[in-house]
């Protein structure tokens, strides 16, 4: 079995700190994603779950955002390391493929940092109606604000940009391109 | 890499940096991890492992190969907008190719690396169909199969997220949401392409012509895919041609392209480990650097 995890939130079975030890948790909370380092993987959704085993092993699950995501040694080297500095020695990093991430598990604090370094937060995931999956011909009609100066007068250029979770944008109105978190 | 966890002995740069890899890594991206690490790989009871196998390596093989063909695109695209897009789509597709692979491993109890499948396969080994081994041709030829292969996977990656296999579910849920973008994006080409000068028009009529004759082996179930569909693990291929035919007469009806008149099945077929020798040519690029240097680490 793939190791379910209900949701964002659904990390009840955290445990506080080993003795003097900081909580797990916000220790593991603070380690940062590789590749937008302004965000932590909590914010990002990429962290799923904390807890620590009766043997005082502690278990991290972290999920990829793809599939192709270079990023994940990296995550789980940094989460190991940012742990063992904490004291705890026995850490077990954990991958979790299901239930597959959605840029809706982004935090609100996730999506300010985002906008604030200059890239646009992601919109509600698309919610999948019945049947086989539709194809996406035309430009769908929707508001993409620029990041640098607010305005709605933007255009995409690319649906891959810098990084599979990105799209390419321009805005008309100061002529900066920027990136936009695509929607899945 | 060498593990030499107390020998902090900074007058060999190199050797500090290797000592302690595990934790901080001296380069980006360098060493690969098991991509299923810690996830439960176990067989389901009444699951014939050696089919999981085979049924992992066949989806993964066509993953694996056509990502090789759009890297070959890098540097070479149009525009650097698609250039960057071809290389997300290889991406993904590596990615998935790593899942599926290590999952092949775990299923027929060889638990050999991702990297043995990879590089240490001959040809009659792979199990990809023969579309994704084709030589890319032009850019419009090369979208052709892309909006035929990402139209077909899409189908049957929507119905293998209900694989009584977690992983196989997992993996498929997973790549839905990729693939969705993979077909947009050739299907918007397609569009371009077909409804845009008479020069690319012609190049779009020509690039599906070359690939369609290789569309029929797509749907032609093969004996595991049978057993693992009748199981409730894998899919009949046959089953996504009416969800296939019909995604792919709207792309081309808005393209203002028809649908090439079928040709004599071509006598390849992959799923058996039959192919042609644009396969043993693609294989020996990318398989060189490992099969010569076996050891080598970076």
């Amino acid at each position: 079995m793939v190791t379910a995890t209900a949701g964002p939130s659904a990390s009840n079975a955290v445990t506080a700190g080993l003795g003097s030890l900081p909580d797990v948790r916000a220790v593991a909370e603070t380690v940062t994603d590789p590749e937008l380092p302004m965000l932590t993987l909590a914010d990002l959704g990429v962290l799923r779950d904390v807890w620590v085993t009766h043997t005082g092993t502690v278990v991290v699950s972290i999920t990829p955002t793809y599939s192709g995501c270079p990023a994940m040694d990296e995550m789980r080297a940094d989460l190991r390391h940012a742990l063992r500095a904490a004291g705890y020695q026995d850490v077990e990093v954990r991958t979790v493929l299901e239930p597959a991430w959605t840029t809706d598990w982004i935090s609100t604090s996730g999506r300010a940092k985002l906008a604030k370094a200059g890239i646009s937060p992601p919109h509600l995931a698309p919610v999948r109606s019945p049947g086989p999956i539709r194809l996406d011909l035309r430009d769908t009609v929707r508001v993409i604000r620029c990041p640098q100066c607010g305005s709605a007068r933007t255009e995409e250029q690319s649906r891959f940009s810098s990084t599979a979770c990105k799209s390419l944008w321009r805005c008309r109105s100061c002529l900066e391109p920027f990136e936009h978190i695509k929607e899945i | 890499m060498g593990h030499n966890d107390h020998q902090d002995d900074f007058a060999d740069a190199y050797g500090s940096i290797a000592a302690d890899n595990d934790e901080h890594r001296w380069a980006f991206g360098s060493g690969f991890d098991d991509p299923l690490a810690g996830v439960d790989t176990s067989v389901q009871s009444g699951v014939d492992g050696t089919d999981l196998a085979t049924y992992c390596l066949m989806l993964g093989d066509d993953a694996l190969v056509l990502s090789h063909r759009l890297q070959e695109w890098v540097s070479w695209a149009p525009e650097l907008e698609d250039e960057v897009a071809i290389a997300n789509i290889g991406l993904d597709l590596l990615g998935q190719a790593r899942l599926l692979l290590a999952r092949a491993a775990k299923a027929d109890g060889s638990d050999r690396g991702e990297d043995a499948y990879a590089y240490l396969r001959d040809p009659s080994e792979f199990r990809n169909v023969t579309l994704v081994e084709l030589d890319n041709g032009d850019f419009a030829q090369s979208l052709a199969r892309l909006l035929i292969f990402s139209t077909y996977r899409l189908a049957l990656l929507d119905r293998l997220r209900t694989s009584r296999d977690p992983v196989l579910a997992a993996i498929a849920a997973k790549g839905v949401k990729e693939v969705t973008y993979h077909r947009d994006y050739a299907a918007r080409w397609m569009l371009r392409l077909g409804d845009g000068t008479g020069e690319s028009h012609s190049r779009a009529d020509s690039g599906l012509t070359a690939v369609w004759p290789y569309v029929d082996e797509l749907f032609a179930p093969h004996e595991v895919e049978v057993r693992l569909a009748a199981a409730g693990i894998g899919v009949d291929p046959s089953s996504l041609r009416a969800e296939f035919d019909s995604v792919v007469a709207e792309v081309l009806s808005a393209a203002t392209l028809t649908e090439p008149a079928r040709a004599d099945a071509p006598s390849a077929r992959g799923r058996n480990g039959e192919h042609i020798q644009a396969l043993t040519t693609l294989l020996t690029e990318m398989q060189g650097l490992a099969r010569s240097l076996p050891d080598a680490t970076w």
